[in-house]
């Protein structure tokens, strides 16, 4: 996505310059939600503050709003015939593959850039028995490791 | 009403879903579980069809996800619901703060949340290769997929092209 972003915003518009926008791609992907949302909404909110903002997060949902209403659209009615099923249960292996990959790649980056190796290990064990053992749900797993953010923040600060 | 329920649990994804598309999964798999909006398997494909549309997965799979249970008006309301939060937060960080530093201090605060996405997508993964993964034939095309993943680096969309052609001529 990257490449795509540079030449359009960086190399055509003009909208910002290179570090800026490396800038934003990274407070993107700290920030909650979708990290291209978050990148448009900063983007926007850069050239035309608020309105801005609220016009680049509706364009950036637009294309996906409009393609997916006509996959899904056109899905319900085939969604039985033989070879669209066959098509399909390949893409799940695909996708199973795919998120294979991400885990790998979020495991060694989370591995290599921690300060605290064996704090990441348990928070990831925890979190692991949480959702196997104790069927917890994703809200709360996300909202406890945020109060060990928390916590974790405050004692760094020593407040 | 659903149109307000799906804005309500989309909203959340969309506030706690920290580090991108493959992140929203796992809140999906807990609303197919909490209510009766989708099946699990509809679920699989759904993330396969957003993994292989244009766009950001996670705005895919909410549009598909609200057209689902609601048609039109609930892909509306669960897209609008997901990027709501995106908006504010960023609108306000950029209004109060406007220094890089306080931004790179933001992301060591988020650190300790990285380990916990990761168990969460590994158990989203586990649920999904538990419905895609049926015999011997779609363990070997899961190795085969790695392995090239592996030793040819291409887009998300070109693996997802292949698993779908060898699923097609396979007749998976």
């Amino acid at each position: 996505m990257l490449p795509l972003l540079k030449h359009e915003v960086v190399t055509k518009q003009n909208w910002l310059t290179e570090d800026e926008l490396l800038n934003y791609f990274s407070i993107g992907q700290c920030t909650p939600g979708i990290i291209a949302v978050n990148i448009a909404t900063l983007c926007g909110y850069k050239l035309k503050k608020t309105i801005g903002a609220i016009v680049a997060t509706l364009a950036v949902i637009l294309p996906s709003f409009i393609c997916i209403l006509l996959i899904a659209g056109t899905l319900q009615h085939f969604a039985n015939h033989p070879n669209i099923v066959h098509i399909l249960s390949g893409i799940r292996i695909g996708v199973t593959a795919l998120l294979i990959n991400v885990i790998c790649r979020l495991c060694t980056q989370i591995y290599q850039n921690s300060s605290n190796k064996l704090l990441s290990g348990l928070i990831f064990v925890f979190a692991l028995l949480g959702l196997l053992w104790l069927r917890l749900s994703a809200v709360f797993i996300i909202l406890s490791a945020l109060f060990v953010s928390i916590v974790l923040f405050m004692k760094r600060c020593r407040i | 009403m659903i149109y307000l329920a799906l804005f309500y649990q989309f909203f959340v994804i969309g506030l706690l879903a920290v580090g991108g598309g493959a992140a929203t999964i796992p809140f999906l798999f807990d609303l197919q579980e909490k209510y009766a909006w989708f099946s699990a398997s509809d679920l699989t494909n759904m993330i396969a069809l957003s993994e292989a549309s244009p766009g950001p997965i996670g705005v895919n799979m909410a549009t598909f996800a609200g057209f689902k249970t609601a048609g039109i008006l609930g892909a509306l309301s669960a897209t609008c619901g997901l990027v709501l939060p995106s908006l504010l937060i960023i609108i306000t960080l950029s209004k109060i703060v406007d220094k890089v530093a306080s931004y790179k201090s933001m992301h060591t605060f988020l650190k300790p949340i990285q380990p916990a996405v990761a168990a969460l997508i590994l158990n989203a993964t586990c649920q999904i290769a538990v419905i895609s993964l049926q015999n011997i034939l779609s363990l070997c095309i899961l190795g085969l997929i790695l392995l090239c993943m592996r030793f040819y680096k291409a887009s998300p969309i070109f693996y997802i092209t292949l698993s779908g052609f060898l699923g097609f001529i396979l007749k998976l």
